[in-house]
């Protein structure tokens, strides 16, 4: 199968989940048409200005063809007015999302160059001490809850040693050292997870016959490793980055709010506080398409980095 | 059973029993062992190691309402306890119903789940909770709907492989050409088969659970005050903590060796597993 034919296919299959998706998000949260007066107009609105309300804003139309409506409304850019924050809601979330993504790479950054080199220094000589520091500290770091980790980071580096600030506000414009703690939780979370799965990937190049013919002609281990090793061992595991976003997203949330970044997370946390409908909406929207692209990202990078694996095949 | 003894001799499961049934203990014992009724105020922001003016002894100080931290923290255990386990166990009978009769059946029914599983997987988890949470509400009940709908989805992929392995073997065969109805060999013949890995997953998932149910209460969406639960404390303690890190440090401790405990324990019946397929 070509590359083109695969893309349309999982551009379909995204695209269907994401109806599926939108029209899951919007019967939650307004199938009951009373409900979303009331979070739209305040509880002491009365009976008359929520009906009053109710039928300007088109929401006497039966529930498919609101559906309907408020889908287009969505692809084509109208994502409705805060109620809380009285602004347009795509205006506020596009420059919460590049605050986030600030966030997001440099905590992947964290993950891809420590997990992945903790993962290969640990499934080169299997069962060996290393191995085993490397593995206890991977189980730690995935373990340990990212506000837990923000508490005890910022214990240490913060109250302890005074070294960082404990918030990252970025009052007084982008500030490196407040981005530090953040990124070290989301990243510590992850890097585990990743070295994890580097070392199983690992184990298992250093045991096939290839790599034990390189031995046996005597070449060192550094070289087995950098030469032989390493491009087939780090296929399975750059595919999982990919897959580590959504996690990333609900850790983004919770370190964000830890730590009063003004990003996508806090965005979405103070819509869910305050009963901001519309926005919870896009922000849901856009987490979800956020998961399903970086899918079919991860699904391109397995197949141009293992050219064995037919596109069409494993779908 | 060998494989069982020969692997609590390593430390690293050991110490995951060890932190899981403790805490499972401590929540069973908890009217036992906390000195102090949690929702009781005494004296607000004693420090640990202290003693109230009635001689009550603080282990790990008071919050700001003056309730024993260490108290709460016990019946803290109770709470996770009991939420985490009950909200796994109902996603797994979603989870498993459906992934066995997916996997069996195949075809269009299994098409259907099948998308729908991927569907809600597609949520960023506390995206899903936050939308389910704002939906109908904060409380014991809801959390473990929200779980439920969360969890269910990856406990049925894990079902459904399995079942479709197992389906194919000689001894289904012979149930069907038996005549056992459908129901007797999906849970009879095929479910006994898929304990193994399951066991694996649903420690993980218990620990899965925990940190939700924490994260929920420090992001103040779950259960509700005044209820005893870690994850609350640490909400309600932060805008203190630089003053009294006790308030935070301690209930973050808590949740942590829970978890870590448990994923420890899955570590160990993960080896446990690998060690009889290679005997078998």
């Amino acid at each position: 199968m070509s590359l083109g034919s695969f893309l349309m296919r999982k551009t379909a299959i995204a695209v269907a989940t994401m109806v599926a998706v939108s029209f899951l998000i919007f019967l939650a949260l307004e199938v009951n048409i009373e409900e979303v007066a009331v979070k739209v107009l305040g509880q002491y609105s009365t009976a008359e200005q929520r009906a009053a309300w109710l039928t300007q804003n088109g929401y006497d139309d039966p529930f498919l063809i609101r559906y309907l409506r408020w889908l287009m409304n969505f692809v084509t850019g109208d994502w409705g007015q805060s109620t809380y924050f009285r602004a347009p809601v795509m205006e506020m979330i596009l420059p919460r999302l590049a605050a986030s993504a600030v966030l997001a790479g440099g905590a992947l950054l964290v993950i891809v160059v420590f997990g992945l080199s903790l993962g290969v220094l640990a499934g080169m000589r299997p069962g060996s001490l290393l191995d085993r520091v490397i593995s206890v500290i991977s189980v730690v770091t995935t373990s340990i809850p990212d506000f837990a980790s923000a508490v005890f980071l910022s214990g240490i580096f913060v109250f302890w040693l005074g070294l960082l600030p404990g918030a990252s506000t970025m009052i007084s414009g982008f500030s490196l050292r407040e981005l530090i703690l953040p990124v070290s939780v989301l990243g510590l979370y992850s890097m585990g997870y990743l070295a994890r799965v580097t070392r199983a990937s690992m184990v298992d190049v250093m045991g096939t016959h290839y790599v034990r013919t390189a031995r046996l002609k005597g070449a060192s281990l550094s070289r087995i490793v950098l030469r032989h090793a390493l491009r087939n061992a780090l296929i399975t595991p750059v595919t999982v980055i990919m897959l580590q976003l959504p996690w990333l997203l609900s850790g983004v949330i919770v370190v964000e709010v830890f730590y009063a970044y003004k990003g996508f997370g806090t965005l979405l946390y103070d819509a869910a506080l305050n009963q901001d409908i519309y926005l919870i909406e896009a922000c849901a929207m856009i987490s979800v398409l956020v998961v399903v692209v970086s899918q079919i990202l991860s699904d391109l990078i397995y197949g141009w980095l293992n050219p064995r694996i037919d596109l069409g095949a494993k779908a | 059973m060998k494989a069982l003894s020969r692997y609590l001799a390593t430390p690293l499961v050991l110490i995951g029993g060890l932190l899981s049934f403790g805490w499972l203990l401590v929540a069973i014992l908890a009217p036992l062992i906390a000195p102090y009724d949690p929702l009781q105020t005494i004296q607000p922001l004693m420090r640990p190691l202290n003693s109230g003016p009635n001689g009550e002894f603080f282990l790990l100080g008071t919050d700001m309402l003056g309730r024993d931290i260490f108290s709460r923290l016990i019946w803290g255990a109770q709470t996770v306890v009991i939420y985490s386990t009950l909200a796994t166990l109902t996603a797994y009978v979603f989870g498993l119903s459906l992934g066995l009769v997916a996997g069996y059946a195949g075809g269009r029914t299994d098409a259907v789940l099948c998308y729908l599983a991927n569907v809600v997987l597609s949520f960023p988890v506390l995206v899903l909770y936050i939308v389910i949470i704002v939906v109908i509400g904060a409380s014991p009940l809801n959390i473990v709907i929200a779980v439920t709908f969360s969890s269910a989805p990856a406990i049925f992929r894990i079902v459904r492989a399995i079942t479709i392995d197992v389906a194919s073997r000689d001894f289904v065969n012979a149930a069907i050409t038996q005549g056992e109805s459908t129901l007797r060999i999906l849970f009879v013949d095929i479910l006994p088969n898929t304990t193994g890995p399951l066991a694996v997953d649903f420690c993980l998932r218990l620990g899965y659970t925990a940190i939700t149910i924490g994260t929920l209460g420090f992001l103040g969406l779950g259960l509700p005050p005044p209820t005893p639960d870690w994850g609350g404390m640490v909400n309600e303690g932060r805008g203190m903590a630089i003053a009294f890190p006790h308030l935070v440090i301690f209930p973050c401790i808590a949740i942590s060796s829970l978890t870590l405990g448990l994923s420890l324990l899955a570590d160990g019946l993960r080896e446990v597993n690998d060690a009889k397929e290679r005997q078998a």
